[in-house]
């Protein structure tokens, strides 16, 4: 029997690199000994884009992509498919999973310093893929037709509109009409079934990119640079070990904690209190009714917060949105921003920390001020913490070349 | 690290304590969903007072009968009225056209009413009818100015008048109500239905929500387990890492 299975996998070596591609990417492929708990995130996130996909799928079974039938299609879903609901709560308590995973994967690439050199487009690839996932979401947050799907989308497309001169054109063309319509809903229907297989192309990227320049560590040093020599090869770095078995058991034991975090959320609290999903989306999309308050869901918070923040300046919305989408465009030059002789945050001086803990108390007060309705107070918070969220990059090649580092070590720490 | 996380969460939290109150005072509508009798009457009620006008576009009478433990007789006898079959979805008979001559609104389906306002929202704002002559139907409401609808029940909980108080900015405001003449139901007996009522809309704003936290201790039981045995097999195959 053992025989005819080498004769099977040699059969197919031959013709695809089967083992070649097994060694190199899982069986032999030596990640950092020292990984800890922010390298969870990693195959979380992998994890949630599955769990998204195949819920999805299944959504789309008993879906109806149509302004008269959204609504109750979901309702349908809920009540008379067998374990519809079930499939329902996974998927939209999936996508904000999805993205609290996806902002501490972020947070731990700032921590270890994982965009500089050598892995600037690793990080660059990673922001396409934040950026590939905002689009999914916001197109399928139209989908259930409720009252924030709709205003929601309303609002957003509007910004397209502030764009000057073609900014009216612009937005009918998202629209395919002058209002969010039904053929607004086919048309995002169809991106948001399209994009997450578009990001699981962009994760494959992501990942040749990380295999080819090897995992980063909370030490931020590189492994590959360090002696060579272990217990499965002289070749291989001394402080790598092999990601399969050491890391594949320890990412399924995260798995199953993250997957127990996910299940309370689902069975036990999948409204969030009204911030996975809101209360006004209970009700179906009224175009002649505008809600006294709308705000988009929580992970796009920051960015709405700062695109408040900015006043109409020459009587157009245009420079909030220019700031909005600043904030997330200036991810792809971090790399080029942090002029610390060191990677990690553990050797990095006071300066840095303190920035970074400024820089993170600004997002989530950012995100918490997007949700809020508009007063003057909040809207100078708002201002206030938009300034930081910027200075925290635009100030980064002075501070972090003033900063006083500490001494890596040769060897990763444990 | 962990410091800075704790300070990003203690600066977060008062956010949250910030963001749960605003609008009118609700009073707890304290309905139990574990009470099938409180869910039966509640039904019994809808159907006999509520659903003149308002649907329950997305809920289906055996759906209902089945969740509630009632025998086909019963449902045909007490909750099926006219063409309505056992798997009808509960949709009303009032023409949208009807309503919007009637009541100048559309009358709302009221199957997710408790998941966009809330079960204490329901239960306040069906004990917060008041006479108020400058509307059509005479009636007014605290936490729903300007209703258009008419108190459907006020002749088992009687009549209230408005308890008048001030706003920040001092205008003059209806801040309560108080009973003036009593219906056929006593108080007690009225927020006993009130309640039975709301506790019916809650369920039927997501019929699985019982079941749901039935099954997810079982979930999270299997994944307690599975955890124990992740969590030996990390520390068996890490044994050798230092």
């Amino acid at each position: 029997m053992s025989g005819d299975k080498t004769e099977n996998l040699s059969w197919i070596d031959k013709r695809f690199p089967l083992t070649e591609t097994w060694r190199n990417h899982v069986s032999q492929y030596y990640a950092p000994k020292n990984l800890n708990f922010w390298s969870f995130f990693g195959s979380l996130a992998i994890l949630t884009l599955v769990i998204q996909i195949v819920t999805g799928i299944w959504l789309a079974m008993n879906y109806k992509p149509d302004a008269t039938l959204a609504f109750a299609s979901v309702e349908y879903i809920m009540r008379d498919v067998d374990w519809g609901w079930l499939i329902r709560y996974m998927h939209s308590t999936g996508a904000s999973m999805f993205f609290i995973v996806i902002y501490l994967h972020m947070f731990r690439a700032l921590l270890w310093g994982s965009y500089r050199k050598p892995r600037e487009l690793l990080w660059i690839i990673g922001v396409i893929v934040y950026l590939a996932m905002m689009a999914t979401a916001f197109f399928g947050y139209l989908l259930p037709w409720g009252q924030m799907s709709y205003w929601g989308a309303q609002v957003i497309v509007n910004l397209f509109a502030a764009v000057p001169v073609v900014g009216d054109d612009l937005s009918v063309w998202v629209r395919g009409d002058y209002v969010i319509s039904d053929a607004t809903l086919n048309r995002f229907f169809a991106f948001h079934f399209l994009l997450p297989f578009i990001i699981a192309a962009l994760v494959f990227l992501h990942i040749v990119a990380l295999h080819h320049v090897g995992s980063n560590n909370p030490d931020g040093i590189e492994i590959k640079e360090g002696p060579k020599g272990n217990r499965w090869s002289d070749k291989a770095p001394a402080d790598g070990i092999p990601f399969h078995p050491y890391y594949t058991v320890k990412d399924f034991m995260g798995a199953v904690v993250f997957l127990a975090i996910f299940s309370v959320i689902m069975f036990y609290a999948p409204t969030m209190g009204g911030i996975f999903l809101e209360a006004p989306n209970f009700q179906p999309a009224n175009p002649m009714l505008t809600p006294p308050h709308i705000a988009p869901v929580w992970y796009f918070t920051p960015f709405y917060a700062m695109l408040r923040a900015v006043p109409p300046m020459w009587n157009s919305q245009f420079p909030g949105v220019v700031v909005m989408f600043g904030a997330i465009l200036i991810l792809f030059v971090l790399p080029w921003l942090d002029r610390s002789p060191v990677k990690s945050m553990r050797y990095k001086g006071p300066i840095f920390k303190t920035a970074t803990a400024i820089f993170v108390v600004s997002f989530i007060a950012l995100a918490w001020l997007g949700m809020q309705p508009a007063s003057d107070f909040y809207t100078l918070l708002s201002q206030i913490f938009t300034a930081l969220y910027f200075a925290f990059f635009l100030l980064m090649p002075i501070y972090s070349s003033l900063d006083k580092t500490k001494p890596v070590p040769e060897r990763v720490t444990s | 690290m962990r410091k800075l996380i704790i300070t990003a969460l203690l600066l977060l939290s008062p956010g949250i304590l910030l963001a749960a109150g605003a609008g009118p005072h609700l009073e707890k509508a304290d309905i139990d969903l574990h009470d099938q009798g409180s869910l039966q009457r509640g039904a019994k009620y809808f159907v006999n007072y509520c659903m003149g006008c308002h649907s329950l576009q997305y809920m289906r009478y055996n759906r209902l009968a089945k969740d509630l433990d009632i025998d086909e007789v019963t449902l045909r006898e007490t909750l099926l009225f006219g063409e309505a079959k056992p798997g009808d979805l509960m949709e009303n008979a009032m023409r949208p056209e009807d309503a919007l001559a009637w009541f100048g609104v559309a009358v709302p389906d009221l199957t997710l009413v408790t998941r966009w306002r809330s079960p204490d929202w329901v239960y306040t704002y069906l004990k917060s009818f008041y006479v108020d002559p400058t509307r059509p139907y005479g009636v007014n409401n605290v936490v729903f100015p300007a209703v258009g609808m008419p108190h459907g029940l006020s002749d088992l909980q009687g009549i209230q008048e408005p308890v008048m108080g001030h706003d920040a900015a001092g205008a003059p405001v209806v801040t309560g109500v108080r009973l003036v003449k009593q219906g056929r139901l006593s108080p007690q007996e009225y927020d006993a239905m009130v309640r039975d009522i709301t506790a019916f809309l809650t369920y039927a704003g997501e019929p699985i929500q019982l079941e749901r936290q039935r099954l997810g201790l079982y979930v999270l039981l299997f994944l307690g387990f599975l955890f124990i045995i992740a969590y030996l097999m990390k520390k068996e195959f890490w044994k050798d890492v230092h």
